[in-house]
């Protein structure tokens, strides 16, 4: 047991609603712990994409997440569990284009309704669970063995 | 010989260890080790910060000297658009272009009309593009190199648009080997620099291509012997002069030129790699979709600020500046022919031969597992420094020392904080020692004893 927890990098960032001076800060640390501990920039590029998207997320329609960050030799796992609002309808909210965003988040250049489409899209595995009223909960993970 | 060539050098002989490079270096490659600067090169970018940091003209530009073309049978100066900017409207370059052959050069070229053609080259390009936005000018090696290094996602977008330089020297080799009856290698091509950066993308080109040009002179180098060759040209050729040079080339040597001379709608321009990482940062999360183009300059307001420059650098942006307003306002527009560019863009004349890769940092280690470990060993060493980046260990901020203590490279003692942990284990030792050597007296006849027992068998 002790053995494999030295392999094993967790940890975890807070991130704040509505906070969008701070957005994407997050994301950047990720993605530099990632490129220093030499994870394939093929890997990165998709984990740095879809950490970003759901980072922005919680800052646009959540009160305040966790964003944990779990990595071990085999593979990398966000887990990014909000309070806020959740969301009612899940198929709905996974459709391109769908998107619930106020006109000033689409004047920020957000609201395409791409983000969980494209997190799906980039991770090699996707959970979502919403509770309405109570919060989102995502499951990432991406293997690092590709070829296995 | 090591992988990555480089511009810079440290003069080990004058460095005496001032800190300055190691503060403004943007990228944390430089060390202090036994007293010397050093510089990591899988992270210098080539920016040229520490070159005018240093107070002690330590760190030097590794550009070729101006003296001994004689390796070639017919030598060319290309200046960059950044020479004319030194002195803008008041010495054109009808003026500066014979001070140049003055001074030993057979011939020299005027790049701007050509850094206009591969300006409606990007234009063009632009207008065709589907892919990812915004799409990302490579005139600035740093800036390529730092893409490679930090940005490996945003390779992509650089526009593969071969540079004004290398389109201009490939073209003249042709045209001069025709001309002169002489082979291509016997004609030396020397672009005159206003940055060390520069000559990276001759030595080393970032797409691993090969360069046309054969060196590269520092415009710091040239500039005082230019200025006692230039002769008088007559007064009233100035309007005709002036017709000679192409505003969209002009624009290359500040930051917005390329932007401003096309009139590119959404566009975006930056200088300073501080203010550059945070637009790429964004650029990176997909924030800036909506911009086409993005110019961006490791130097403050573009090359006009390179560090191999003379004049003060807001002084020749706005030399720069007025030059480019008074071609506007003489409706000058002594442009190429756009349907020309056209022809040539389809059939590749612009195109870049090599392409882009990544140049990722050496991870901590190269076994996944061994890095994890280590980069949870370098969080704990982190939290126990006392986080002021005071630079005494050799090492940038705290967090780099942390760094290189894991990798092996530094030892945690170094830092000054930890000496007094030093001193107590080592006055500790010193004790014990002591202590050991005090009750060896004693046994000393039995230690003569067992040597006489050996002795005996
Ligand atoms: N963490 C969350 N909490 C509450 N609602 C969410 C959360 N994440 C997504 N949603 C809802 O799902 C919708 C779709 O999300 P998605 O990320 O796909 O698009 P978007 O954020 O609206 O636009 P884009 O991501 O393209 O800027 C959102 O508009 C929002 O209504
Ligand atoms: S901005 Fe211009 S002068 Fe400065 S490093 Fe880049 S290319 Fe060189
Ligand atoms: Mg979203």
């Amino acid at each position: 047991m002790k053995k494999s927890d030295e392999h094993v990098l967790s940890q975890q960032f807070e991130i704040k609603g509505g906070d969008f001076s701070n957005a994407g800060k997050t994301s950047t640390s990720i993605k530099e712990i990632l490129q220093e501990i030499g994870i394939d920039t093929s890997i990165i590029i998709r984990a740095a994409i879809a950490a970003y998207e759901a980072e922005m997320n919680v800052v646009m329609y959540a009160q305040r997440a966790t964003f944990t960050l779990n990595i071990t030799p085999e593979k990398l796992c966000f887990k990014v569990e909000d309070e806020g609002q959740g969301i009612d309808n899940l198929d709905m909210a996974m459709q391109e284009g769908f998107s619930t965003a106020t006109d000033e988040m689409r004047e920020m250049g957000f609201g395409a309704g791409m983000g969980l489409p494209n997190i799906k899209r980039n991770a090699d595995r996707f959970k979502i669970f919403s509770t309405p009223g109570k919060g989102t909960s995502l499951d990432l993970t991406f293997f690092l063995n590709q070829d296995e | 010989m090591s992988q990555y060539f480089h511009s810079i050098r440290i003069d080990t002989e004058k460095c005496n260890s001032r800190m300055k490079c190691l503060r403004v270096c943007p990228t944390q490659a430089i060390r202090i080790r036994n007293g010397k600067a050093i510089i990591i090169e899988e992270k210098c970018i080539d920016c040229g910060e520490c070159i005018t940091a240093c107070p002690n003209n330590a760190i030097v530009p590794l550009t070729d000297p101006f003296i001994g073309l004689t390796k070639f049978r017919h030598t060319v100066a290309l200046p960059s658009p950044g020479l004319h900017a030194q002195f803008g409207k008041e010495i054109l370059p009808k003026k500066i272009l014979p001070g140049l052959r003055n001074l030993g050069f057979d011939d020299a070229c005027d790049l701007s009309p050509t850094c206009g053609e591969v300006s409606f080259a990007i234009q063009e390009y632009l207008r065709d593009y589907n892919g990812p936005r915004p799409l990302i000018s490579i005139a600035c090696p740093t800036v390529v190199r730092l893409i490679q290094v930090k940005y490996p996602s945003l390779i992509e977008q650089l526009i593969p648009i071969e540079l004004p330089r290398e389109v201009a020297a490939r073209e003249l080799k042709k045209k001069k080997s025709r001309q002169l009856g002489i082979k291509e290698s016997e004609i030396g091509i020397f672009y005159l620099t206003p940055c060390p950066a520069k000559m990276i993308s001759i030595k080393q080109p970032a797409e691993k291509g090969r360069s046309y040009l054969d060196g590269a002179i520092s415009i710091s180098d040239i500039y005082g012997p230019l200025l006692s060759a230039l002769e008088e040209v007559e007064k009233e050729n100035y309007r005709k002069d002036l017709e000679d040079i192409c505003i969209l080339g002009m624009g290359w040597a500040m930051v917005g030129g390329i932007c401003r001379t096309l009139r590119i709608k959404n566009s975006l321009a930056a200088s300073g790699i501080p203010d550059i990482i945070k637009i790429f940062d964004d650029i990176e999360r997909g924030k800036l979709r909506n911009i086409d183009f993005v110019e961006a300059y490791s130097c403050p307001q573009g090359c006009v600020g390179g560090s191999l420059t003379v004049e003060n650098l807001y002084i020749s942006y706005n030399k720069v500046l007025k030059l480019i307003e008074t071609l506007e306002f003489e409706q000058i527009k002594a442009c190429p022919d756009i349907r020309e560019v056209r022809k040539r863009f389809k059939e590749n004349y612009f195109l870049i031969k090599g392409k882009f890769e990544p140049r990722p940092l050496k991870p901590l280690d190269k076994d996944l597992a061994k890095a994890i470990k280590k980069r949870k060993e370098k969080d704990d060493i982190y939290e126990s420094l006392p986080k002021i980046d005071c630079g005494i260990c050799g090492a940038p901020t705290c967090l780099t020392f942390a760094e290189d203590i894991v990798k092996g490279e530094a030892v945690l003692t170094d830092c000054i904080f930890n000496l007094p942990h030093k001193f107590a284990d080592l006055s500790q030792e010193l004790s014990e020692l002591l202590s050991k050597f005090a009750s060896l007296q004693p046994i000393r006849p039995n230690i003569s004893k067992t040597l006489n027992n050996k002795d005996k068998k």
